[in-house]
């Protein structure tokens, strides 16, 4: 491994992990675009049923902190990585991934509470342009756990090795990056729609 | 409901009925796939084809793959520019209309222009920079060759359902932007639009991809002594369109998942009622749309920067001022995009500051442009055919650029709007400056890719085919746009026209064989190889580093990274060598060199890509979630493979480069 870490000297991590914040910029750029389209349709004279009376304010911010949580427990995962402590990496990336699947899963049942109430996707611009972008960071979370479990696989069988480390830092940028994306996402739809 | 759930929307009635359709474009499509799997089984390929090209992460050859889908795709949008020509030329007045169908002819001018930008502009420049950049900047290979692989197949995959739309089912006919609400499921319920949106999502996550690689591989492989401001000009230009394809995609990626949205899950985002908003959709798509045109643009600028220098045996004039020139219109590109809608009503402050923004575009334009002109001012001027292009290009390029400032004035656009006018000014920059930078770059850069030269001759009549065709198809439009034709009319009533469609038609005949010359011209070439062999690696006495390796160029590029002190570096060494009557020296000894594995990962996972977007298309609903588990695993499976570069053996590199040498010297 060390000779090949030295023959890669011209083009090692930095160049990797400058590569992965680009995609981190680009994926910005697509939150953006829905943000901007969510904005331009959601506004209070536009068409259809108000979100306002639908949303529980404290519901929300109960989804959010265990988004925060599952994050914290990333960072403390990616601590023991740089303790070379292979275990409790991976357990702290299981803690991770459970925080992150209550908060997909209590955004899912978020979804099927509003279609109940007759708020679906179909009913309006601004109602399609809100599970648009809310479903979009949604997915993006699912995939994080998706590539969570996939992690914590390769760090119990292929150790913390050079590749596994570089893509744990990787996926510590994604999440960290959805954790940003949440608070505006709490911000802009439900703070500024409670209002 | 489950058969629904597999095969979808498919039935036998997708097959085409009308005859132009079936017999020519499926008789030409299905005759070419036959030949090639004949020839690959005839002269027993497979393997080669396989493991050298399907697999390989060389940046090299997936230029050339690049390149090879970009003129198979620009044959079929010539084939349909020159049957749309035919048809304007005979459906002019009450008693002729023509030999094609509305329905036909709205589907062949939208194909034309996603197939043209898409299909031809862009594998263009992704080909040229995968060619030439790694071996300008003194780089081995790219930042990441396993995505460099994944992004071709990603744009061939593509490529390859835009091949199937006219055969099953039908293709869009609301333009090549497939502007709301026509292209909504009210007024397009069948799936020619959906072929629309999955293919360019495809192809779009290719191309993003292989921004984010290039821009990587700039700022991080340059070789030592190379700082940004001593890299070649087509480095720079390349950098800038590379960052805009990084900022711009994801836009034109969020803009179609919408319109998806609307079209399958009943959503409002682009529809005329329930709160949707249809200028937003028009918005959207010039908002990546406006950058587009410089992505295709900058680089090309980078080559004709390049190749005036080569050729007037100057440094290029005014470097600073060329970077910063590109810099500018990389920025500016982002804020005009409202120029294509003026007429949308935003209101005179609006339309005002756009205008004006498009208009101080010119001004750093403008600065390249007298930058070529003054680097060949007293040059020693040696008039080859890449310089030829550049000839035309000037002259062209000016006519397309003022053209195009005219139509900055909101007032004059109202008037121009969506004429033939504005068909004439988009072509004239877009073939007078894309196209024309194209072929200056692939004959220029021909032999360090092929090791040998194009002929010139017959490089001569396609020059001369291209830029009088050119001239004779396009120059009718400006005033048949200002008599009042309106672009995309399958038939004209005023007969007043039809003299000036009959010259573009004829024109169009002009370019075809221009293009047949191009083929001629690369067979000939091909089989007098020995004759036109370039021996030195350096044929047109060039000034950056990749005219310092043999022709073609090592799969490892550089046995040595080399070191650079100044721009053109090589040219002033070569001076040097000159002047002591020496040749190109030999390193004395080799030393091991690191490279990527091929991968077959790049292949498989667009190939799922693409059964993907099939299946999306036809509301397959179990073929597109088997297609993405697909790729999940493929993804999966590729990350636990650590197993991805090996070493080439310093003793195998010396056999190579002494091959070289001794042909160098003789």
């Amino acid at each position: 491994m060390s000779t090949e870490t030295q023959a890669h000297a011209h083009h090692g991590d930095a160049a990797d992990i400058l590569g992965f914040w680009l995609y981190i910029m680009t994926d910005c750029i697509l939150f953006g675009s829905l943000f901007a389209a969510y904005l331009v349709l959601h506004t209070p004279e536009s068409y259809g049923p108000a979100l306002k009376p639908l949303i529980d304010l404290g519901y929300v911010l109960g989804e959010t902190m265990f988004l925060l949580l599952s994050n914290f427990a990333f960072g403390l995962a990616m601590i023991a990585s740089y303790r070379e402590q292979k275990r409790l990496v991976a357990l702290m990336l299981m803690l991770a991934a459970a925080f992150g699947l209550v908060f997909l899963v209590m955004e899912v049942k978020e979804f099927i509470h509003l279609v109940h109430l007759g708020y679906t996707w179909q009913v309006s611009g601004a109602a399609s342009a809100f599970f648009t972008l809310v479903g979009t960071h949604g997915l993006h979370v699912a995939i994080g756990l998706l590539w969570i479990a996939v992690m914590i696989g390769q760090v119990l069988y292929m150790g913390l090795n050079q590749a596994v480390t570089r893509r744990l830092t990787y996926l510590g940028l994604f999440w960290n990056f959805l954790d940003i994306v949440w608070i505006f996402v709490f911000t802009v739809v439900y703070l500024y729609g409670a209002l | 409901m489950l058969e629904q759930w597999i095969i979808g929307k498919l039935s036998f009635d997708v097959f085409p009925k009308d005859a132009l359709t079936l017999y020519l474009g499926g008789g030409i499509l299905f005759s070419g796939v036959l030949a090639l799997i004949a020839g690959l089984t005839y002269f027993k390929l497979w393997r080669y084809v396989w493991e050298e090209w399907v697999c390989t992460v060389d940046h090299k050859r997936i230029g050339i793959m690049y390149i090879i889908l970009a003129f198979v795709m620009f044959f079929r949008a010539l084939v349909q520019a020159m049957i749309m020509r035919s048809q304007q030329a005979i459906a002019v007045g009450p008693e002729h209309y023509g030999f094609m169908a509305p329905e036909l002819y709205n589907q062949f001018f939208s194909e034309h222009g996603v197939i043209m930008i898409f299909f031809v502009a862009m594998p263009l420049i992704f080909g040229l920079i995968n060619l030439i950049l790694p071996l300008q900047i003194g780089a081995r290979d790219v930042a990441y060759p396993y995505l460099n692989s994944l992004s071709f197949w990603l744009t061939a995959v593509s490529a390859a359902l835009i091949m199937v739309t006219l055969m099953i089912g039908n293709f869009e006919r609301a333009g090549w932007l497939a502007y709301t609400p026509l292209s909504g499921i009210k007024y397009s319920p069948d799936v020619g639009v959906d072929y629309f949106i999955w293919i360019l999502q495809i192809s779009g996550v290719g191309s993003l991809l292989a921004g984010i690689n290039f821009v990587v591989t700039i700022l991080k492989m340059r070789c030592p002594g190379m700082t940004l401001m001593k890299m070649p000009i087509f480095a720079w230009a390349s950098f800038c369109a590379m960052v805009l394809v990084s900022l711009a995609f994801p836009i034109l990626t969020v803009t179609l998942a919408l319109l998806a949205l609307d079209r399958t899950m009943g959503m409002h985002f682009f529809t005329q009622d329930m709160g949707g908003n249809i200028m937003m959709y028009i918005n959207m798509i010039w908002a990546w749309g406006h950058p587009e045109v410089y992505i295709l643009i900058l680089p090309v600028f980078g080559v004709f920067s390049e190749i005036v220098a080569t050729f007037s045996r100057k440094r290029l004039f005014g470097y600073v001022t060329m970077v910063w020139a590109i810099i500018m219109i990389g920025f500016l590109g982002f804020i005009v995009w409202l120029h294509h809608f003026f007429t949308m009503g935003a209101g005179p402050a609006v339309n005002a500051f756009f205008g004006i923004t498009t208009m101080i575009i010119s001004i750093p334009t403008g600065v390249k442009v007298f930058n070529w002109l003054f680097t060949m001012f007293r040059g020693d001027i040696h008039f080859a055919t890449p310089m030829l292009w550049i000839m035309a290009f000037f002259s062209t390029f000016a006519i397309g650029g003022a053209t195009g400032v005219i139509m900055a004035v909101p007032p004059v656009d109202f008037q121009t709007h969506n004429s033939l006018f504005l068909v004439a000014h988009f072509h004239n920059v877009i073939i007078g400056g894309v196209l024309f930078g194209f072929f200056a770059g692939i004959t220029y850069w021909f032999p360090k890719v092929f090791g040998f030269l194009l002929d010139e001759r017959i490089g001569r009549y396609a020059f001369y085919f291209w830029v009088i065709g050119f001239y004779v198809a396009f120059m009718p439009l400006y005033p048949l746009g200002l008599m009042g034709a309106m672009r995309r009319n399958y038939h004209f009533d005023n007969l007043a026209f039809q003299p000036y469609l009959i010259v573009a038609a004829f024109g169009a005949l002009l370019i075809f064989l221009g293009f047949l010359c191009q083929v001629w011209q690369v067979a000939y070439s091909l089989y007098h190889r020995d004759r036109l062999r370039d021996k030195t690696g350096d044929p047109w006495d060039g000034r950056t580093l990749e005219w310092s390796l043999s022709s073609p160029a090592p799969f490892y590029n550089f046995a040595h990274i080399p070191e650079i002190s100044h721009i053109d570096d090589f040219w002033y060494k070569k001076q040097d060598w000159r002047r002591h009557g020496e040749g190109k020296p030999q390193p004395t000894s080799y030393s091991d060199i690191h490279m990527p594995r091929s991968t077959p990962y790049g292949f498989i996972i667009s190939v799922f890509a693409g059964i993907f977007g099939f299946a999306m298309v036809w509301h397959m609903w179990l073929p597109a979630i088997a297609a993405i588990l697909g790729i999940i695993g493929a993804v999966i499976i590729k990350s636990f493979n650590l197993d991805t570069d090996y070493y080439v053996k310093a003793a195998d590199v010396e056999a190579i480069e002494n091959k070289h040498f001794a042909e160098y010297q003789s």
